[in-house]
């Protein structure tokens, strides 16, 4: 019999929006989280932490928890036998404190029990005396003596050059918390041979088992990491936070063990969004040019290096934005303090000079008397020209103008506040009547760095291999609600034409790194190397087969079936390990220029806000924008992620910080700790802007970090156009509204 | 851990006076965050969610077991505007105006009603009744005058309320926010003004200047609202704190209670 082919093109492929696997599972509360991981006989952790921001430690005495029924364990740094320290750049955080502790929540000891409340009971049992020293909390003093992390000064043209006009202005940041909705668990199960199987969540499996091992003082064979079920990450799973306490305790204790944070422990638990002071200098001539731009950028690193020295070039390399400017000096350090650790979140440091910089450019508008939107089309960047800082030839895509001409060219709606409080600023507290009201529009654009930067060699790999069924994806890559599971089957599909494609996520043992789901990359990363690997099992499977094209039932030539796949797959296996690289990059030079950079992208915002004046509240009435996406793989997927990152960046605008006192955060907990609700969630319009990049899969770029670059910039331009005040602090308070 | 689930008031009285250090829980929406976040382990719990006394409302009488969401559907305008903007709908449909009470956390929502109608708490033991004014019940932040063995039966209301009330909260998003600042005001038709404020001192506060002031006033000039507004100003005792700060709190008194009383004129 001879089967006759209808074309068609693979259902589900690159450019549609199918239903994610993990979705309905997620929906229905049937989805396996890491805190939802059991087996029989597990111990509970639980973690003794500092109530001091910095002090001396006496002793400690786990002897007490000892003594208490059904405890296994109790653990100090005298337990750990590898590396004492961890460190995603450099490892400078002791495992458990080491003599001193050095912010508010560091692990002191950790101790396992039979449950979870003894567990609790025996952590406050562990008796610790500390000796209180005075603690570092001001960034500005920890750099004068020379407390940093990283310092970066860039330098590029010449430092004499001057523009008729200059504005200059003082930013700050607050402290953002990633608040992703899964709190850091996982569950370490001993293999009774001295090894150890690790299942938690975080955004980096190889890298997590590097610090795990040298700390574990193993051979790295007897540690296995398998990703567990992640809910949300946005920067906060890439330190290490409880993996080698879990590890230490399961194999001091031959048992498995669990821990899970609750909201308040994570809080402490892992790094944050850097707070930053910025100064800025520009200068422009009449035209509204930018001639030269000086910046001073100062972020508040915390007790540990974590990602310091990577955020702070970024916050340095984007001092400038999207925009051109031939002679520039930038100084930034991240400095050490006491204060709670900082590092990764998206944005990941072009979120503080985004805030910066776009302020200066309303301030330059201003000056000059120029519309700000002008303004910025006058200085955009686009392909092949230089980086302001770092002088890289902008050899991706880049469409800044038609970026902020899509926004601009967005309808402008014009209708009043109603009387619904819900659509009120002070909301369904019904402060504030509709004649109280001030609109105002604010316009912003960011830029981002896709992947990693600085010489890092970051790669990926997958394996794809065929099988009687489809196509079978191998990967480390984490998915943490992202959607890239989706995207991986997506470009499977359209690179073979098979649509059965399943995605397999091996362990640190049976597949190399993936790299970090962070910096934007895996869309472009994995999704590379899954189209690369898929590229080439079809190349053998059509060569086998001597056949044009590939579908869920074998290869075809001239519209007639040749083989199916059980027969293709019958005649020897068919796969390929990819191990993919994105277009190196180099390190900065003596002056911080060089192409430290793999690709850009951009992407501008214009928010619509309401705001009561007298008592300084604030409602975001609209947020639209345009994005700069190279190629849009999965236009469902796309949206979610802008829509997710607005309401990033109008948390930071508005509401959300980390509020800390000499040291001690007072805010621990979604009581206090503000993050916008559905009802605070503006309407949103987006434009995508299709200019494929120069190494991303059919073009595609990373779109998840863009949407809360300049989000937040835009929403206190808008305020600043509703009430006239200068506003140069983030978020913005009802107090700084009113002036008070 | 003792749970003792009392079917009627008698036996939650008996229960109370056996065990009077025992903690009440009614909806648990301040006892489960103590339990979770502040490793409360009581011995004994008394639930009363199951008495039927303590869930009436008749008339002037609130038991102390009605619900936010119960008062949300009210007659008073004002208490069920502060009803409304407690937590979510889970948390009001748990949530009792008599834990509000037994909590008297400064920035309790209903207190400001309860506050400026000089309502009573009625508190029951098994050996006595008594009724104690708001101010004499509430003692200071998240202190009151129930003793071992007492439960908080209800709040009783004046006979005399009037219609023209309003409640306001200010908070920093949409909904679901601790307040920042919070305020009732009542106006009589003889011109007779109660105003009480929330999140600004150790307890509720009656700026009872202001009060005065304004009650003389039959048709207040804008001046005259500038001054009653300057006076709420002057009388609240704010505190810096992680949600504000005392200057911004102390300036949005006034500036809400002169929204509250244009509303009511």
């Amino acid at each position: 019999m001879t089967i006759t082919k209808t074309p068609t093109v693979v259902a589900g492929g690159v450019g549609t929006s199918p239903i994610r696997p993990d979705g309905i599972p997620k929906v229905r509360g049937e989805f396996a989280y890491s805190s939802d991981l059991e087996v029989d006989g597990m111990l509970w952790g639980s973690t003794v932490r500092s109530p001091h921001a910095r002090a001396r430690i006496v002793s400690i005495d786990v002897a007490p928890a000892l003594a208490i029924r059904g405890v296994a364990a109790a653990l100090t740094i005298a337990d750990v036998g590898g590396r004492g320290l961890f460190g995603l750049i450099e490892p400078d955080q002791p495992v458990l404190a080491d003599g001193e502790v050095r912010f508010w929540g560091e692990p002191v000891a950790v101790v396992a029990a039979d449950d979870r409340e003894t567990a609790r009971i025996a952590a406050t049992a562990v008796v610790v005396h500390y000796e209180p020293l005075d603690p570092l909390t001001d960034p500005e003093r920890a750099e004068e003596l020379g407390e940093t992390f990283r310092v970066l000064d860039i330098t590029r043209g010449d430092p004499d050059a001057r523009g008729e006009v200059v504005v200059e202005g003082y930013y700050e940041v607050g402290m953002q918390d990633q608040a992703q909705l899964g709190t850091e668990s996982g569950l370490a199960i001993p293999d009774g041979s001295g090894g150890v199987d690790l299942h938690v969540s975080t955004q980096w499996l190889h890298v997590d088992h590097e610090q795990v091992v040298a700390s574990l003082g193993l051979p790295p064979e007897q540690l296995r990491l398998h990703l567990a079920g992640i809910g949300g990450a946005f920067g906060a799973r890439e330190d290490i936070s409880l993996q080698i306490h879990l590890c230490l305790l399961a194999l001091r204790t031959g048992r498995p063990v669990k821990m899970v944070y609750d909201r308040a422990e994570s809080f402490v638990g892992h790094v944050h969004r850097h707070p930053a002071r910025m100064w800025f200098r520009h200068e422009a001539d009449r035209d509204g040019i930018l001639r030269r731009v000086e910046a001073r950028i100062l972020l508040d690193g915390g007790a540990f290096a974590s990602t310091s020295p990577a955020v702070l070039a970024n916050a340095a390399y984007f001092a400038v934005g999207p925009y051109a400017s031939e002679s520039v000096t930038v100084h930034a350090a991240a400095a050490r303090t006491n204060n709670p650790p900082c590092g990764a979140m998206r944005g990941f440091g072009a979120v503080q000079s985004c805030f910066g910089y776009e302020a200066q450019m309303d301030r330059l508008a201003a000056a000059l008397g120029i519309d700000p939107v002008e303004l910025r089309l006058r200085n955009a960047l686009d392909r092949e020209d230089r980086i302001a800082t770092t002088g890289q030839v902008i050899v991706g895509s880049l469409p800044t103008r038609r970026v902020i001409e899509a926004l601009r060219a967005l309808p402008l709606p014009d209708e009043a506040p109603g009387d619904d409080p819900r659509r009120l600023p002070g909301g369904t507290g019904l402060t504030t009547s509709r004649a109280a009201v001030m609109r105002g529009v604010g316009f912003a654009v960011g830029i981002k760095n896709l992947a990693f930067s600085e010489a890092f060699d970051d790669f990926t790999e997958v394996r794809a291999e065929l099988t009687a069924d489809g196509i079978r994806i191998h990967t480390a890559a984490a998915e943490v609600g992202q959607g890239l599971v989706t995207v991986i089957q997506q470009i499977a599909r359209t690179a073979t034409g098979i649509s059965n494609v399943e995605v397999v996520w091996d362990h640190t043992g049976e597949i190399g790194s993936a790299g970090s789901t962070s910096a934007s990359r895996q869309t472009q990363m994995t999704g590379g190397a899954t189209l690369r690997a898929c590229e080439a099992v079809a190349a053998v499977a059509l060569a086998r087969a001597d056949a044009e094209s590939l579908d869920d039932e074998g290869a075809w030539r001239d519209d007639q079936l040749v083989m199916t796949l059980a027969d293709l797959v019958a005649a020897g296996p068919i796969e390929h390990l990819e191990r993919f690289r994105h277009p190196p990059t180099t390190p900065p030079d003596e002056h911080g220029n060089g192409d430290v950079h793999a690709g850009y992208a951009v992407a501008a915002h214009r928010a619509i806000v309401d705001v009561d004046p007298e008592l300084g509240l604030v409602h975001v009435v609209r947020v639209d924008t345009a994005q700069d996406v190279g190629r849009v793989l999965n236009p469902q997927a796309v949206i979610g992620q802008i829509e997710g990152g607005i309401m990033q960046g109008v948390g930071l605008a508005i509401m959300e910080e980390i509020v800390i006192d000499r040291g001690v955060m007072k805010n621990a907990s979604f009581t206090d700790y503000l993050l916008p609700t559905f009802l605070d969630a503006p309407d949103m319009t987006a434009v995508l802007i299709e200019e494929p990049d120069h190494w991303g899969p059919f073009g595609a770029k990373g779109v998840g970090e863009p949407p809360t670059i300049s989000s937040t910039a835009a929403v206190v331009a808008a305020i600043r156009n509703a009430t006239g005040r200068d506003l140069n602090r983030a978020p913005v308070r009802p107090e700084d509204i009113v002036g008070l | 851990m003792e749970t003792l689930l009392p079917r009627h008031l008698d036996e939650a009285l008996a229960a109370t006076a056996a065990h009077p250090e025992a903690t009440i829980l009614a909806g648990g929406t301040d006892l489960m965050v103590a339990v979770a976040y502040q490793a409360l382990r009581p011995a004994v719990v008394i639930g009363i969610r199951r008495v039927p006394e303590l869930q009436e409302w008749d008339g002037r009488f609130i038991g102390a077991g009605v619900t936010y969401s119960r008062l949300e559907r009210g007659p008073f305008a004002a208490l069920a505007q502060a009803a409304r903007t407690v937590g979510s709908p889970q948390i009001r449909s748990a949530g009792t105006i008599g834990g509000n009470l037994g909590t008297a956390s400064p920035a309790g929502d209903s207190l400001p009603f309860l506050a400026a109608l000089d309502a009573e708490v009625l508190l029951r033991s098994q050996a006595a009744e008594r009724a104690l004014r708001w101010d004499e019940f509430i003692t200071g932040p998240k202190r009151t005058a129930l003793q071992p063995g007492e439960l908080i039966v209800g709040a009783r209301l004046p006979e005399a309320i009037p219609d023209r009330q309003a409640f306001a909260k200010i908070g920093t998003r949409t909904a679901m926010v601790i307040a920042i600042v919070s305020c009732c005001v009542l106006r009589w038709d003889d011109g007779t003004t109660r105003v009480a404020l929330g999140s600004v001192g150790p307890t509720t506060v009656r700026p009872r200047a202001a009060e005065t002031m304004i009650s003389t006033e039959r048709r207040p000039s804008s001046a005259a609202l500038d001054e009653f507004a300057r006076l709420v100003s002057a009388e609240v005792s704010p505190i810096n704190d992680h949600r504000s700060t005392a200057a911004y709190r102390r300036h949005a008194s006034g500036v809400l209670a002169r929204r509250l009383l244009e509303r009511v004129l």
